[in-house]
């Protein structure tokens, strides 16, 4: 069988919160055009393997591959520009902005991102409050917004923070659908999810992360076989 | 003659002008530093010795070189917003990861440093500096007698104000500005180069300083300690605008010009103590400042 080359590949990652270690070797690999999720419970390091591969948390070691090129070394603001897209789990949508200018606030990184006119088709509700400020939008608009603003960019790659945290299911729903629409055209998803029904709808992939690091991994085919180490581990 | 409150009308408005005059200083260089706070979390003590810079730069552009006021209006904040940015790459950059006390020390210590190294060759006495032939000699607008250089700077600051406030308010560079004020590190995380950001931010803002120094160059006198005299009170109205708000630093400055020359009208004793008098007020009252957000 022939294997493709992973697009990001994460080996013996390491990091660090002041003194506190948080991440104890984590490796992983996401293929080009899948989605992977990372499930866990709460504070075992799902969101930090995020941002240390962003490079948010600088006190860490290890290599991140990104298309086979290092991306340790790389300034912060280098890594987006690599092809990687963040939605942090805070959703970081700006108060001073409005929705217009917080959704052309990350630059272009590379060709081939959505234009305006087609974010707006995936996402009616900003168009309508484009003139809003940022953060008077619901919090699944504003969930929303952070998805949206990164796909104007040409990012290939987004790595997505719990999208679904405290918003109603129907949103919930919407979210999922975007996520496989985004899927459809070819990007590729790394997923923190606490939410797991909403994680086996979406993830070609996953993997469980314990104490800061991946204790397992399987394809979603596997689920049923996995399902009571997962209920032990995640109460699910 | 015309009275209002029981002062001749002249002496009211001239005053009130004077308080206009000042005010118009103490916006710009509040709106500096409200800037430079917003982004870098730094106080800048060092910018009243911009603003003397501005000065003096002025100054030796026209007797060393013969440059006059006008292209100096264009050179003299180019000069300063250079050292500025110079001074952000080589140490202020350095400190965005201590306490804030340290840049609070270094840009005081800088400020010391350059008013020593001034005070040293040019003593502390003021030297004139010629108000430009086009605008010398002044109008009379009936109820009063307005300098025509006072006129420019009220007009002047009142466009490099709102100029600024809108290029921070309505501009891609201004956006990036007001993310990055909210969240540097996303904002980074997005792909813009962050420290630039906060490189040209200070030499923006050190540069808006020594604009209003060339400004200030005809109507007070060019002295090394003109900037130590009126930085306490521009700290006054960044407090009193509230910290790091860009528009409650330009209205806040021209209130507490007019406030300050209104009481030299009715109370010239507390003139020098007014602005004082309402900063301790505000804080009482909103202890965010005026225009302060987490009042």
């Amino acid at each position: 069988m022939a294997e493709l080359a992973p697009l990001l590949s994460v080996r013996g990652l390491n990091a660090w919160y002041g003194e506190s270690h948080a991440l104890h070797g984590v490796d992983l690999d996401v293929l080009p055009g899948e989605t992977v999720t990372l499930l866990g419970r709460n504070g075992v390091g799902k969101t930090t393997t995020l941002r240390a591969i962003m490079g948010l948390i600088r006190k860490r070691t290890g290599t991140i591959t990104y298309e086979g090129r290092e991306l340790m070394r790389l300034p912060l603001h280098h890594t987006a520009r690599r092809g990687l897209g963040f939605v942090p789990e805070e959703r970081g949508i700006f108060a001073t902005l409005s929705v217009d200018e917080n959704l052309v606030l990350p630059p272009v990184v590379a060709p081939g991102g959505m234009s305006i006119e087609e974010i707006f088709t995936l996402f009616p509700n900003l168009k309508e409050r484009r003139n809003s400020q940022g953060t008077k939008l619901s919090g699944g608009e504003q969930q929303m917004l952070a998805i949206a603003r990164m796909l104007r960019t040409g990012v290939r790659t987004l790595l997505l923070d719990e999208p679904t945290e405290g918003l109603a299911p129907v949103i919930v729903q919407r979210i999922g659908e975007v996520l496989r629409e985004l899927k459809a055209r070819g990007m590729t998803i790394l997923l923190v999810e606490q939410n797991f029904r909403f994680a086996r709808r979406i993830a070609d992939r996953f993997y469980l992360m314990e104490h800061g690091k991946v204790t397992a991994g399987f394809p979603v085919a596997e689920i049923e076989a996995r399902m009571p180490l997962l209920h032990d581990v995640l109460g699910v | 003659m015309t009275m209002v409150f029981g002062i001749p009308i002249q002496a009211f408005l001239g005053q009130l002008l004077v308080g206009l005059i000042n005010g118009s200083f103490y916006a710009m260089l509040s709106l500096g530093l409200a800037i430079i706070f917003g982004m870098l979390r730094i106080i800048n003590f060092a910018h009243g010795a911009q603003y003397m810079l501005g000065a003096f730069v002025g100054y030796l552009l026209l007797a060393t070189a013969g440059i006059g006021y006008w292209p100096a209006l264009i050179l003299v904040p180019l000069i300063v917003g250079l050292i500025g940015v110079v001074i952000e790459r080589l140490a202020i950059s350095r400190l965005y990861n201590l306490d804030p006390l340290y840049g609070l020390l270094f840009t005081f210590g800088l400020a010391l440093v350059l008013e020593g190294v001034f005070r040293y060759y040019y003593g502390v006495s003021g030297r004139p500096y010629a108000t430009p032939p086009l605008l010398s000699g002044g109008t009379n607008l009936g109820f009063m007698f307005l300098p025509n250089y006072r006129g420019w700077v009220v007009v002047a600051s009142l466009v490099v104000c709102l100029g600024t406030w809108l290029a921070i308010e309505k501009t891609k560079f201004g956006s990036y500005l007001r993310a990055a004020t909210e969240n540097p590190s996303l904002v980074q995380a997005f792909g813009v180069n962050v420290p630039l950001l906060l490189t040209l931010t200070y030499g923006i803002g050190s540069g808006l300083a020594g604009l209003a120094g060339i400004m200030a160059a005809p109507v007070y006198q060019v002295s090394p300690l003109m900037g130590s005299d009126l930085i306490i009170i521009v700290f006054a109205v960044v407090v009193v605008g509230g910290m790091g708000s860009i528009l409650g630093a330009i209205v806040t400055g021209y209130i507490l010009g007019l406030a300050e020359g209104l009481t030299k009208v009715f109370y010239p004793e507390a003139s020098s103590t007014v602005v004082f008098v309402i900063m301790a007020l505000v804080l009482l009252v909103r202890p965010a400042g005026l225009f302060g957000k987490d009042a």
